[in-house]
Formats: C-alpha cells, structure tokens, sequence
C-alpha cells in the first residue's frame, strides 16, 4: 500500500508541476489543484499508514499501538478547506483577468510572437 | 502564573479585535465611507495600545522570563495551541500596529473609497500578521498565513486595473505553491518528531534517532522554502518587484511589513529548533540562509540601480533588507541579531513611509512632464482616486523632500539617521563576533551591505533629482493633512528610534538574549498548566 501511495502522489505530484509551468491559467489551476491532491494525500500519510483502525475509541483503556493517528486526519481537513477556498479565490480573479484583457495568459496578454 | 490572570487575555487581542471589527465591516454599506473608517481607526488604535502594553509587561516582571502563554481553548502547550508573547513577538506587534495605523489613516481620504471592502480586508490582514507573531504552533502559523495571504490577495488587487491582475495573478500563483510547500514541510516535521509546538520541537529535536533527525532536516528545509518565498530571498523573490510596483500605494506600505514575517518565521522557528543546544542538529541551515541573505542582497542591490519607479525601487529595498536580515540571522550571535532587529526597525519604518510618500511625489509633476515620460506612461496606472480636493498645506515641496531625505538616509544607511546607527553597530557587532582572524563570509557580508548602501545611495539621488528638481513644471502639489500626517509620524519615529538608540539597542539585546534561553521557552511553554475550572474558555482558528 506504501509503494500505491507513494506513486499515486509522485504523479499527482509531477504532473502538478508540469502543469503550473505551462502559459494558460486553466493548465496553472488545475496544476494546483493536482498538486493539492498530492500534498493532502502526503499530509495524510505521515501520520502513518493505519487499516482499519479508528482515529479516536470510545473506550477507557487506551492502546496508541491500536489507533491511527488522529492529528494529520484533522490537518488534512484544515488544508483541505483552505486550499478549496483559496484555489475558488483564484478562480474568480482568473475570470476577471480573462474579462479585463481579454486572453487567459498567465501573464495577462498574448506573447507577442 | 504571578500578576493578574486576567491580563492573559491580552495575549489574545491582537487576533481578535481586527477579527470582530473586520467581520462588523463587512456587512456595512459601501457608500458609509466615515463609519467604516472610524471603526477601522478604533481598531488600529485598541491594537496599538494592546501592542504597548504586551511589550511593557514582556519586558517587565509580569511574566516569569519576559515570555506569556495564553492557551487557546485552554488546552495544555503540546496538545493545544499556544499562544505566546515574548519581547521579539511584542516589538514586531508593536511594529506591525503602529504602520497599520498609519496607512489607515493615509487611505482615509482616498484609496479607501475606491473599493469597496478594503477596511474589511484591512483587519482580516491584521488578523493573520498578528496571529503568525503570536503562535507557538507551526500548523496553526500556517492558518494565520493563509488568512493573512488571502487577505493580501485581496487587497493587491485593491483598485482592480489590468496592470494589478497580471501582477495579482502571478503573486497568487506563487504563493499557492509556497503554501502547498509550507504544508509538506509541516507534515514531514510531524512525521520526524510527532509535534508541531514549536517549543516542544526544539526540545524533541535534540534526542531524535538518525531516521527521525534526517526526517526533521528535510521536513525544515522545505518549510524554510516557504518561508523564504515570502520574505523574498534569492532567487524566490522574482514576484516582490512587480507586486509592489503595482500594488496601490497603502498596500505597498503594508506588503513591506509582510515580507518581514517570513524573516520573523525563519527567526522565530530555527532559533528554537537548531540552535546551540540540538545536538547533532545544530546550526543546521545556518550557512544557507547566510549564503541565500548575501545573494538576496546583491541581487536587490543591482535591481535598486536598474529600477527608474519609485515603487519599484521600494521593492527591490525591500529585498535588500530581506537579504540583510537573513544574512544576519544566519550568522547567528545575540549582539549580531541585535542590530539586526534595529536595522529590522529603522528600515521597515522607513520603507513603509516611502512606500506612502512615492504617491505624493507623483503629484509633484503635471502628468507627461516628467524626465522619463515615455517610461512613465507605459507603466501609467489607469485609474487613480480622485484627485484630493483639500487646500495645499503651504510648503508642501518642503515638507515631501524633507521626508525623502530622511527615508533615503535611513534605508541607505547614511548618518545621521538609524540607518546609520543600525549598520554602524552591525559592522561593530560582526567583527566583535570573530575570535581570532575575521572569516572571509563576515568580510563579504560587511562588502555587500556596503555595496547595497552604494546602490541605494545612486538610486535615490537620481529618483530625488529627477523629483524634486528636474521634473521641468514645479507645481506645488495639494496634500491632505489625513495624508502628510502618517508620513510625519513614520519620519519621526524613525528620528526618535535614531535619539534613542541607547534604550532601544538594550530593549533589543535583551530580546536576543532571552531568545537564546531555550530553557526559559521550555518551562513557560510546556509548564504553562490548563485553567481549571473554565465557564468562558475562548475558541480560536
């Protein structure tokens, strides 16, 4: 599973960063958004990789070797929301800059060939 | 905990008033202009006092070690979130609160009409300035960044023209990627050391095993990236010139104070975690950020000669005194940071008053006279406030090159002004630090502050000849006195730091030493126990 997660966020990873060096804004958010993916995925698995165990038990005893790791889940969720919202707040300023010059460049005009 | 419990929750304020006020501004009517203002006002004034008083009783016997602890939600320190004030946190507060009050004032009149939620974006950037000085918590700094970015993204933005969204646009992308950065070496450090406490880390990091220590260095440096994206060092600083030299000018004078916190981060968080006492670890990175502060400073040096704008020369200042903070915090030393943190003082306030004064100055030339009329326009911004209709205070030529003078003195560095007393007891201080024969790095450091100096010194010249004297139709421009006002004060506390060298320079080498007294951080943070009974715990994040 370790070898899985690993490839799956290499690529989301990779193909992030190719994405967000390529000249039109759709290819740079959507980049970013990949490249979130991949960093909540990596957040989530360095609290360890767990199988079906619960993050928090009801029960007084409590063994740490038997539960999975309840910090990263609730870092993630953090990050989750945060990068939605601001990855949303870049879309509508992406859409004012395409109304305002009239080309989706990232640099805001066509590159004069 | 000795002294009044209640004067704990001071610690708290600094997050929460802008928090409540900026939420209050929100659903206010756009066209009540005064109203939004005075809130914002009462806001930046709470704030400044609340920043006085948490530097009065960090430097006082209120807190045992000068440091206080609030934590959130009443949660014991590695569990919870702390909050902790100490003499660093309490100047950059104070520091923070005083330009804030300034710029609001300077927009009263006319940027702050121009859109409509600029008060509101005001305080929310104040929330998250405020809450990345005060936390002890790296993930709950990465919280405070991002309402302080979002903020800025904002506020850049602020006078919506084509020139600001294609700077916006790539000031935005590049720190989305920071962010994403920040949170990778978050989460790598959680994985090496299963803490984000900033305190509880540098405890933890001294007695890690070989894996976890490697974990713990790689999860540091990618943070560090982060940190330094902000705070613009070489070569991660390409996006700071052009936001700047684009941003409208209140949120240019703020943007100044912003890379600052990235500075203060990389301060805050390797002081504390690889300094003299983490064992393998220590000094770890300390020669990187003296090596990337030097090149910072000579690549600021070069782009303040290329630079024709006002605002853009502000900016490549900006790194100048980025490189120089981070060359000086890796070279380490608490009489060395000492002077740093001075040349911190005088030349963000200097900046900041700059930043304000470039507007001014423009309205020295009738449009299309200026020397370089053609560089001018292609740059020109399209829509600017209206002109201010208030009655010239006489002599203003007098009064805006008198301010000029001072801002250029303080970020050159020339006496008789803290830019000189700050360079003057840096060289001091750098060559006090070597014992035995000065190391070739303290010579090429001392060389490229020098050579900075040199720099700045040509451009402002030119900039003020070109100004002042050359701009052909001298037409004595019409100032507001909500405008020269906040210039005034930023030039003479920039004097009155320079008077008052002597208590400042002691306020400070205290702050350094205590900031070397890991100790002290580990008793009042960690020891800091959770109030028991507790009928009206706050929420935070």
């Amino acid at each position: 599973m370790e070898l899985v997660l690993a490839i799956a966020v290499g690529i989301l990873f990779g193909a992030g960063v190719w994405l967000i060096l390529r000249p039109r804004t759709f290819q740079l958010i959507t980049g970013l958004l990949l490249m979130s993916y991949a960093v909540n995925l990596f957040i989530f698995a360095m609290g360890r990789l767990w199988v079906n165990q619960p993050p928090i038990t009801p029960t007084n005893t409590i063994d740490p070797s038997q539960l999975a790791d309840p910090l990263p889940q609730s870092l993630v969720l953090t990050a989750i929301v945060i990068g939605f919202a601001s990855t949303a707040l870049y879309l509508v300023i992406m859409i004012g800059a395409r109304g305002l010059s009239g080309s989706d460049h990232v640099d805001g005009e066509e590159p004069k060939a | 905990m000795n002294g009044l419990p209640g004067l704990n929750h001071l610690i708290v304020l600094p997050v929460l008033i802008p928090l409540i006020v900026g939420a209050l501004l929100i659903p206010i009517n756009p066209t009540r202009h005064t109203l939004k203002f005075a809130l914002s006002l009462l806001s930046g004034v709470l704030l400044w006092l609340v920043a006085v008083t948490l530097l009065l009783l960090a430097d006082g016997q209120h807190w045992r070690a000068g440091i206080g602890v609030y934590l959130a939600a009443n949660w014991a320190a590695p569990f919870g979130i702390a909050l902790v004030v100490d003499r660093l946190s309490a100047l950059m507060l104070v520091l923070t609160a005083t330009i804030a009050l300034a710029v609001l004032v300077f927009s009263a009149r006319g940027w702050g009409r121009v859109g409509t939620s600029y008060y509101a974006l005001f305080q929310f950037l104040l929330v998250g300035l405020n809450g990345a000085f005060l936390t002890n918590d790296l993930f709950n700094l990465f919280v405070f960044f991002e309402v302080m970015l979002a903020a800025s993204y904002g506020l850049v933005l602020h006078g919506y023209n084509i020139r600001r969204i294609q700077a916006g646009m790539q000031y935005i992308a590049v720190n989305l990627v920071a962010s994403l950065l920040f949170l990778i070496g978050v989460s790598l450090i959680y994985a090496g050391t299963g803490t984000l406490n900033i305190t509880d880390l540098a405890v933890r990091a001294a007695k890690l095993g070989a894996q976890e220590q490697w974990l713990l260095q790689m999860g540091a440096a990618i943070l560090a990236l982060a940190f330094l994206t902000k705070s613009a060092m070489w070569p991660f600083g390409f996006w700071l010139p052009n936001t700047y030299a684009s941003a409208s000018t209140p949120v240019g004078a703020m943007l100044v104070l912003m890379t600052k916190v990235g500075v203060y981060a990389v301060l805050r968080v390797w002081l504390a975690v690889f300094g003299d006492h983490a064992g393998a670890l220590n000094q770890f990175g300390f020669d990187a950020l003296i090596i990337g502060g030097m090149l910072t400073l000579f690549f600021g040096a070069i782009g303040l000669l290329a630079s024709q704008e006002g605002a853009r020369m502000a900016g490549f200042g900006a790194i100048v005194s980025s490189g120089t903070i981070l060359a000086i915090i890796g070279h380490g030393g608490a009489p060395v940071l000492a002077a740093g943190l001075y040349y911190l003082l005088g030349s963000t306030l200097a900046m900041a008053a700059f930043m304000l004064l470039i507007e001014l100055t423009q309205r020295i030339q009738p449009p299309g006279a200026a020397l370089l009329a053609l560089t001018m326009e292609a740059f020109a911004i399209e829509d600017k406030p209206e002109d201010p209709v208030g009655v010239g205070i006489p002599g203003t030529l007098a009064f805006l090159g008198l301010s000029f003078c001072a801002c250029a003195l303080v970020i050159t560095g020339m006496p008789p002004l803290a830019g000189f007393v700050a360079k003057f007891s840096l060289f001091h201080a750098l060559l006090a630090a070597a014992d035995g024969p000065i190391p070739l790095l303290t010579w090429s450091l001392i060389g490229l502050i020098v050579f900075a100096g040199l720099a700045a010194i040509i451009a402002f010249m030119r900039l003020g000849v070109r100004t002042f004297w050359a701009s052909g139709v001298v037409k004595p421009p019409r100032l507001l006195f909500s405008e020269a006002a906040p210039v005034a004060a930023l030039v003479l506390l920039c004097v009155s730091l320079t008077v008052q060298a002597g208590p400042v320079f002691n306020y400070l080498e205290r702050t350094t030493e205590g900031l070397h007294r890991h100790q002290d951080y580990k008793k009042r943070v960690l020891g800091t126990k959770a109030v028991k009974p507790q009928p009206n715990s706050r929420e935070k994040q």
